[in-house]
């Protein structure tokens, strides 16, 4: 039973990664581009999920993990002229490095305080890229210029510009992130964290070391979030404080909530689903905030588990 | 101006925010510590009762006094009615858990604020005060009707000790607060006082927003700052002490009067917000509150 399962899930997530490959050729150039941010916020949405899924632990901060890789590398090829993979790993553990101290700080609280805090350092965060607008550029933001957005291997060079090159790039790291989501959801670390999730009393009394792991978890959560921000920075060639701002935390929460806590598939179709309905929404009505809100009161109201955990609760229950 | 002056006049500027901010915090302090929940849409009440303030002493004509005289009653009463059909609609259907409500509650901030920007507008209206005396002091003159709102939010929050004390209502909140099973067990209808206390948590932000708003514009996107610093003065004044509330909303007020005075608003914002975090995370009771159970 545990190995049908094992290729079930196998199957279904190749599979996924397969369908947004071959959409890549058949998608046209406007969803193209919309899929390459999609799949990048999804991953953003992953790592959050990691923390608030399965550990429990709702953080309305997360937008600092993101904008610290946005920033790590965005400042780096801005200021220093750092080439594209120095300034994704310089993002990445700016990201690793923010989600320790953080960790080390905030879970010394728990439940509603822990929310707070979140929300606390990452206004800091946001008035600090504000406060130093000489170098951040402020809430005008930077413009990445195109010729430093060049990703050279040896004699060959990819332009990140490039529309197929950037959806390329950035099915990459959703296919490499969701694969290590699953590997960690499938380890004993993972099992853990749910135990936690779960009752963390019940699993400290079992021996397990819960404030490590869940520092473990955050700081994962964390580096997993600053990796989207750096890849945003340097496909998209844009950095600003929007995405530092409170709403950039609370939006990876309605997609997993959208999408189904605790799935490994979840926040992709989360994230899909909630710019799709924007998008064709902004059609008829700029109201686009009213409908986030509308949404994210009938998810809590009637769906909490989301579109995924509904599926797994009615149908699917080997679904990771 | 000298440094003296200078320094009287950033404390005048942060007695005003303390009065304010010192009604606001209160409002979210009634909510946190009787439900037990975190209202997020907090701001937005605030927001709320500045803007239809605006409205409605435009729809009245004559002298600005009857205009504002009438926003300071209908307002609050309206931005009441709106948290009641909300805690009624939606709160008590997630029985109050904490992270739901959290959750249903930045729902609710991004619906008022975009009905506000769609109905209302992005621009930033003043409503006229209703007088312009102006107290002349040696150095400078201040206007009589800053000075009249730091009386009238003192005048609301000893009114409001005086009913949490006093009387029958504050002492069946206080006994909701204390243990809500057991009061439910004493016969005390638990749902009707969580709207109630939900109500008047809203309505505390609209009077403190009608307040202000002859001072500073009403604008949609008002309701952030006073949600934030709401937020600060609960947690360091400590959950449901009315005094700490108080106190920490003078300290916050008046600290952050001097420094935006001396220093860049930007710089006194992350400061508090900093200094806020740290006392969550190693004195989570807050400075004047004592350990919850």
């Amino acid at each position: 039973m545990k190995d049908v399962s094992l290729a079930k899930t196998y199957a279904l997530h190749i599979g996924i990664i397969a369908l947004l490959f071959v959409l890549n050729f058949v998608l046209p150039d406007y969803h193209q581009g919309l899929f390459a941010r999609i799949m990048t916020l999804a991953v953003f949405a992953m790592g959050y999920n990691l923390l608030f899924g399965y550990v429990g632990l709702l953080s309305l901060g997360h937008a600092m993990f993101f904008s610290a890789g946005l920033y790590g590398a965005g400042l780096t090829v801005y200021h220093l002229g750092w080439g594209v993979p120095e300034a994704f790993v310089a993002g990445v553990a700016c990201g690793a490095l923010l989600a320790l101290v953080i960790g080390l700080l905030a879970l010394r609280t728990s439940g509603v305080a822990f929310m707070i805090v979140t929300m606390m350092f990452a206004q800091v965060f946001y008035l600090l890229i504000l406060y130093f607008a000489a170098w951040t550029g402020g809430d005008q933001g930077l413009v990445i210029q195109q010729t430093s957005r060049a990703l050279n291997f040896g004699s060959t060079s990819f332009d990140l510009t490039n529309p197929t090159v950037r959806y390329m790039s950035a099915l990459a790291l959703f296919s490499v992130v969701l694969f290590i989501t699953l590997a960690v959801v499938r380890s004993r670390f993972g099992r853990v964290l749910v135990a936690i999730r779960e009752n963390e009393e019940r699993t400290r009394m079992l021996g397990y070391d819960t404030v490590a792991n869940k520092l473990a978890a955050v700081v994962l959560s964390g580096t997993i979030c600053a990796a989207p921000g750096a890849a945003y920075a340097l496909l998209f060639g844009y950095i600003g404080s929007s995405f530092a701002s409170v709403q950039y935390s609370i939006l990876p929460l309605l997609w997993v909530l959208l999408g189904g806590a605790a799935t490994t598939l979840g926040p992709l179709i989360g994230t899909l689903f909630m710019y799709y309905v924007t998008d064709i929404t902004s059609g008829f009505t700029s109201a686009y905030l009213l409908i986030v809100g509308v949404a994210l009161i009938l998810l809590v109201l009637f769906a909490p588990k989301g579109i995924l955990g509904s599926i797994r609760q009615r149908w699917l229950g080997w679904l990771p | 101006m000298h440094f003296g002056p200078h320094l009287l006049l950033a404390a005048l500027e942060g007695l005003v925010t303390s009065a304010v901010l010192a009604l606001t915090a209160l409002g979210l302090s009634l909510v946190f510590g009787v439900m037990r929940i975190v209202n997020v849409a907090h701001g937005e009440f605030f927001m709320l009762g500045a803007v239809l303030a605006w409205a409605i002493s435009t729809a009245i004509s004559g002298h600005p006094a009857i205009g504002f005289v009438a926003a300071l009653v209908i307002a609050p009463l309206m931005v009441g009615l709106v948290a009641f059909f909300a805690e009624w609609l939606v709160l008590r259907r997630l029985n109050y858990n904490p992270e739901s409500t959290i959750v249903a509650t930045i729902g609710m901030l991004y619906i008022i604020q975009q009905l506000a920007l769609t109905f209302y507008g992005p621009e930033a209206r003043p409503v006229e005060p209703p007088f312009s005396y102006r107290i002349l002091l040696p150095w400078f003159g201040y206007s009589g009707y800053k000075l009249s709102v730091v009386a009238a939010s003192a005048i609301l929050l000893v009114l409001t000790w005086l009913v949490l004390t006093r009387t029958r209502i504050g002492l069946i909140m206080r006994a909701t607060q204390y243990d809500r099973e057991t009061a439910q067990a004493f016969g005390i209808p638990v749902e009707r006082v969580y709207a109630g206390v939900f109500a008047i948590g809203a309505m505390l932000a609209a009077i403190a927003a009608v307040l202000i708003v002859p001072i500073s514009q009403a604008h949609y996107l008002m309701g952030q700052d006073p949600l934030l610093l709401s937020f600060i003065v609960v947690i360091i004044g400590g959950l449901g002490s009315l005094r700490g509330t108080v106190v920490a909303a003078i300290l916050i007020g008046l600290s952050d009067g001097i420094i935006s005075m001396f220093f860049s608003p930007t710089l006194a914002k992350i400061i508090a917000t900093l200094v806020v975090a740290m006392v969550l995370v190693f004195r989570p009771q807050g400075l004047f509150g004592t350990t919850q159970r």
